[in-house]
């Protein structure tokens, strides 16, 4: 009897009290994603005098759908492999399959995506439907694995740095979480003045440092260095909220362990390994979560100093979901990307916390 | 006498270390002030050499004056702090209530809905900002006038939206399961009611928390509400800060004045994480590290 | 307690009474691109202030929006039921707000009509929805010195330069190393400039972003002219002649004026600043005939009248208003854009027959081309920025152009056909 009744009281407590947070996040964050959901499964744009069709899968079998092809090289009537001046094999180009050839249907506008050759006579192609987005998903997974651990591991050494007794430590690490502090979009358009590859600051910096060897470089203009630009702007910009995380962490390990280290006669990397980073564990459970959901998001700084370029090496998800959905008025196609980016990031989260889980218990 | 020297040319390096480091931190801060007070040509032609950093030239505070011609800069920052006020008072009620819900009671369905609350942290808002565009349109609203539908061109539907995010309840929850339970078990055993034992006993020791969540839920008000604004506050009378940054980036871009506008309005952020510093710093050693 | 109750009731009910009696005049709302720019606004208002003033059946209230977000305002608007009376829209995009139905035909006289340049007038699928105070027009801007120094002729309406001529000038400008770029396209302007001012040049090469025969883009943007276009485009970024994707912003402002580019495509919005400078030494020259005659792109921001609007006569009556003469001159004289009417340009400061800018006005008549006029334009804009930027950082012209003319085509389809 008692028990039900405290239950009860709980029940109708607990929910009263769960209720604000609830239904806001229910109205408006569940209800009109499920609405974007409904929205990947018609053909809806924006605004259209043309009713709105349901149609399936439809717009993510478009996006998704890769195709393989293997061509061989070309030969001459009597069979033999045609070589051209220096003595190189000739391909025909995959636009001859993939452009209103009624021999491959189901390659027609597809784009090539990916080329291996098998040995010297063969080429084997992956062709993608929606090269665009292949794009978009394989940058912004490259992104997210380099940013990710980079990040963190910077935050954390950055974190031991301030974790010393010294004066004015404070003013330090006040500095360096100012970045954490602009918006992205504000941090975007200066480092774009930065980069610059004429007039910029950083071209200017290492030529000054390096004594006039360095050339300056085009940073944001080429596609070998644009990627890597964002990352280091990405990175400089977040690692300080990091730092302060790591931080806290490192402030709750006991300092007799230290001491009892120090007495064992360890050195640096043993003290690390063995005192500092298993009290650690939890902390860096927080931080890569958290590091992680946000590199998959990865917007202003593409929209903002290279729109995907150049030649699609800043591609991503999020950025073709805008372009898509509100640049082109295709709402279907942008909801297509964001419920695959949430399925996608969905089961990431949930094999991380699979796997971190075990470790505990084991 | 030796050790003395040893430690403080040690220190001395240390500092050096640490100095560095601010430098790449900071850099780009003091490009954007310090242009803020050189006039369009020279802004540019200095940013590629050392005199981005340095005041010199001719210096001067027009592009603040011209700032204020071009865009009504103090409605704005008083939009983006009344918004940004509200939303975080209305949020750290609601969040903390919700996560000591979760934590302290039992009650069925609670750990589905957590899950389906953390679940919505992978979402961006740019994939629900249509549908819930064409939701807020439909919603009533009691004011002075009367009852309205629609919440277009208004200051609530600029805040309510977001009073309640994954993040801030993540953070009260991560903070809340590492505090005592016995004190939780005790007070209720001597029959105090769960609002009392919140209001009484656990806000008293979440004071940190507040702190970083509040900090977190400043900046992604004030800095980041950028397409949402833009599709909804219509009339200049409620547009916020961010909004105003494109008044500057007409034809030809004023970029002085773009600077001006972006040293004044990082301001009120400054000052925000500074005041908090303290109590911010002090309570991340609580979230979610012994959980 | 009471007799301060009464009295602030009556006060409240003056008012309120008062107020009433005031506002018979119906609200026009119109919203107008140019929030930040003052010049612009100070314009409007004075075109507001006579037409409120000089009728009492509609007051027309402006709402400022800056131009980067003003087309994601009105979508937002039009998807939540909120568009004002009147709005502004760029030409181009003018079929796809009128085909999604944000836009009703206007209901202008014929004859105000008639005197206007194609450029300032909006029609698709055989109504007028919108009509400009203004026509953009573009030009080469050079210096007279430079060509003269190297012995480079002038181009005239009538005999411009053709494009072996134009590879020539570009390489003899260049082999004198006095310029970073001898041509500065203006990539650094991401956005709508890039199909204003470079489609028509693939129009003279004989490409186009759609075949107007059967509406689809396969085949005409990625036909033989076109690709030749990419190919020749692809030859100014590959021989230094022309800055690519990473032009720096604030160059692309002060270059020309500041000698690093020798030759620069630009509009007449820049026009006044550049005579400041260079005075007489300033030349605009015609665009290069690449094939199929020089042609350069028309029609800028125009004024519409909403669907939902239920003030169309009123909403009607002040676009009319505006296009007075006296008005179009002054929008001129203040930014220096094309007056619409043979009228308006006479009178404006820069236009008139000996005015510095009347070979704009020439140009605009003789080269204009309009954009796409098709709902699908939003879209194939796009394309063409994004296949003209890819292209510039050396991809593959054909597959470029392939990819283009296939998201052309299938956001075509998906809208069956528009």
């Amino acid at each position: 009897m008692g028990n039900n009744k405290l239950f009860k009281s709980q029940q109708r407590t607990g929910w009263l009290m769960a209720a604000p947070a609830t239904l806001l996040i229910f109205f408006f964050l569940v209800l009109p994603f499920l609405m974007a959901f409904g929205f990947s499964l018609t053909n809806q744009r924006i605004f259209s005098p043309n009713p709105t069709e349901f149609v399936g899968l439809h717009n993510f079998k478009n996006m998704l759908s890769v195709h393989f092809l293997t061509v061989e090289a070309e030969k001459d009537e009597t069979g033999a492999f045609k070589l051209d001046n220096n003595g190189n094999y000739q391909f025909p180009k995959t636009r001859k399959f993939t452009r209103n050839n009624p021999d491959y249907p189901h390659l027609n506008k597809t784009r090539e995506w990916m080329k291996f050759d098998v040995g010297k006579t063969k080429k084997f192609y992956v062709l993608a439907r929606d090269l665009i987005f292949m794009k978009a998903l394989t940058i912004t997974i490259l992104f997210v694995l380099i940013t990710a651990p980079l990040q963190a591991g910077i935050a954390l050494l950055l974190a031991m740095l301030i974790n010393q007794p010294l004066r004015g430590i404070n003013i330090y690490r006040t500095i360096y979480f100012m970045p954490v502090v602009i918006s992205m979009v504000v941090v975007s358009v200066l480092w774009k003045f930065i980069y610059d590859g004429e007039n910029g600051l950083l071209n200017a910096l290492l030529h000054f440092f390096s004594v006039g060897y360095f050339e300056p470089v085009d940073w944001l203009g080429q596609t070998d260095t644009a990627l890597g630009a964002i990352i280091a702007m990405s990175i400089w910009q977040g690692v300080g909220f990091h730092m302060i995380i790591w931080l806290a962490g490192l402030q709750t390990i006991p300092v007799d362990h230290y001491e009892v280290a120090r007495l064992e006669g360890a050195n640096k990397w043993q003290t690390f390994s063995y005192v500092t980073w298993p009290g650690l564990r939890n902390t860096a459970i927080l931080v890569m979560v958290i590091i992680t959901m946000q590199a998959f998001t990865l917007f202003p700084q593409v929209a903002v100093m290279t729109r995907g370029g150049p030649l699609d090496s800043t591609q991503s998800l999020v950025f073709q979901m805008v372009e898509r959905g509100y640049g082109k008025q295709d709402i279907a196609g942008g909801s297509t990307i964001s419920v695959f980016l949430f399925l996608f990031v969905l089961s990431i989260s949930l094999f991380q916390r699979y796997i971190t889980r075990e470790k505990i218990h084991g | 006498m030796d050790n003395l020297k040893v430690s403080i040319s040690r220190q001395l390096m240390r500092y050096v270390l640490l100095s560095w480091i601010a430098l790449i931190f900071i850099f780009p801060l003091i490009f954007m002030i310090v242009s803020s007070l050189k006039p369009d040509l020279q802004l540019l032609r200095d940013s590629s050499s050392f005199r981005a950093f340095l005041p010199v030239g001719d210096i001067s505070f027009n592009n603040y004056i011209e700032a204020f011609d071009r865009a009504p800069i103090f409605l704005f920052i008083g939009n983006s702090i009344f918004i940004t006020a509200t939303t975080i008072i209305l949020s750290m009620f609601a969040c903390s209530l919700a996560a000591f819900s979760f934590v302290f009671l039992e009650w069925k369905g609670k750990g589905v809905i957590l899950s389906i609350i953390l679940s919505t942290l992978i979402v961006p808002f740019e994939a629900i900002a249509i549908p819930l565009l064409l939701i807020v349109n439909f919603l009533p609203w009691v004011s002075v006038d009367g009852i309205s539908i629609g919440w277009l061109n208004s200051y609530q539907v600029q805040i309510i939206p977001f009073i309640a995010d994954a993040i801030t309840i993540y953070l009260f929850v991560q903070y809340f399961k590492d505090l005592p339970k016995e004190l939780v078990e005790a007070a209720h055993v001597d029959g105090a009611s769960w609002f009392r034992i919140y209001s009484k006993i656990i806000l008293p020791l979440s004071g940190p928390i507040f702190a970083t969540a509040a900090i977190l839920k400043f900046l992604a008000m004030y800095n980041n509400q950028f397409l949402w604004p833009i599709m909804v506050a219509q009339e200049e009378q409620f547009r916020p800060v961010m909004v105003g940054l494109l008044y500057f980036f007409q034809l030809n871009v004023a970029w002085g004045e773009v600077m001006a506008y972006l040293s004044i309005i990082t301001i009120p952020v400054l000052a925000f994480y500074i005041s908090m510093q303290k109590a911010f710093v002090a309570s991340v050693a609580n979230t979610g590290i012994k959980g | 307690m009471k007799n301060i109750k009464s009295i602030l009731l009556m006060i409240f009910s003056t008012i309120f009474l008062s107020a009433n009696i005031a506002s018979a005049a119906t609200t026009l709302s119109m919203w107008y691109h140019g929030a930040g720019n003052q010049t612009e606004k100070d314009l409007l208002m004075q075109i507001v202030n006579d037409f409120n003033n000089s009728q009492s059946d509609y007051a027309v209230e402006v709402q400022d929006f800056p131009q980067e977000s003003y087309n994601d305002s009105v979508t937002a608007a039009a998807l939540a039921g909120n568009l004002p009376d009147i709005i502004d829209v760029d030409g181009p995009i003018m079929p796809n707000w009128a085909w999604s139905g944000y836009l009703a035909p206007l209901s202008i006289s014929q004859d105000v009509l008639d005197k206007m340049l194609p450029g300032a007038i909006g029609s698709w699928n055989g109504e007028v929805y919108s009509v400009g105070l203004w026509d953009a027009a573009c030009a080469i801007y050079a210096r007279k010195s430079d060509l003269e120094e190297n012995g480079i002729r002038i181009p005239t309406l009538d005999n411009p330069w053709t494009k072996s001529e134009f590879d020539n000038i570009l390489a003899t400008l260049d082999s004198t190393g006095k310029y970073d770029y001898v041509f500065d396209v203006g990539m650094a302007w991401t956005g709508e400039w890039y199909a204003y001012a470079f489609g028509p040049m693939m129009q003279s090469f004989g490409g186009d972003l759609f075949d107007t025969s059967n509406g689809k883009a396969d085949g005409m943007i990625n036909g033989d002219a076109a690709i030749e276009f990419g190919e020749w485009w692809q030859s100014l970024m590959n021989n230094g002649y022309a800055p690519g994707t990473s032009q720096d912003g604030g160059d692309r402002e002060t270059g020309f004026l500041d000698g690093k580019y020798a030759l620069q495509l630009n509009g007449n919005w820049a026009a006044v600043p550049a005579i400041e400078q260079l005075g007489d030494d300033m030349l605009f020259l015609p665009s290069v005939d690449f094939g199929n005659g020089p042609k350069i792109g028309a029609a800028s921001w125009q004024f519409g009248v909403s669907k939902s609007s239920k003030n169309q006569e009123g909403a009607n009556a002040f676009i009319e208003f505006m296009l007075q003469d006296q008005y179009l001159a002054a929008f001129s004289d203040g930014i220096g854009l094309i007056p619409p009417t043979a009228q308006s340009a006479a009178m404006s400061e820069k236009y008139r027959p000996g005015g510095p800018l009347e070979v704009f006005f020439e140009l605009s008549e003789a080269q204009a081309t309009l954009r796409a006029v098709t709902p699908g334009y939003v879209v194939a804009s796009k394309e063409f920025e994004k296949a003209i930027a890819d292209i510039s950082n050396g991809a593959d012209v054909a597959d470029a152009l392939d990819a283009a003319a296939d998201a052309i085509d299938a956001d075509v389809a998906k809208n069956n056909g528009y």
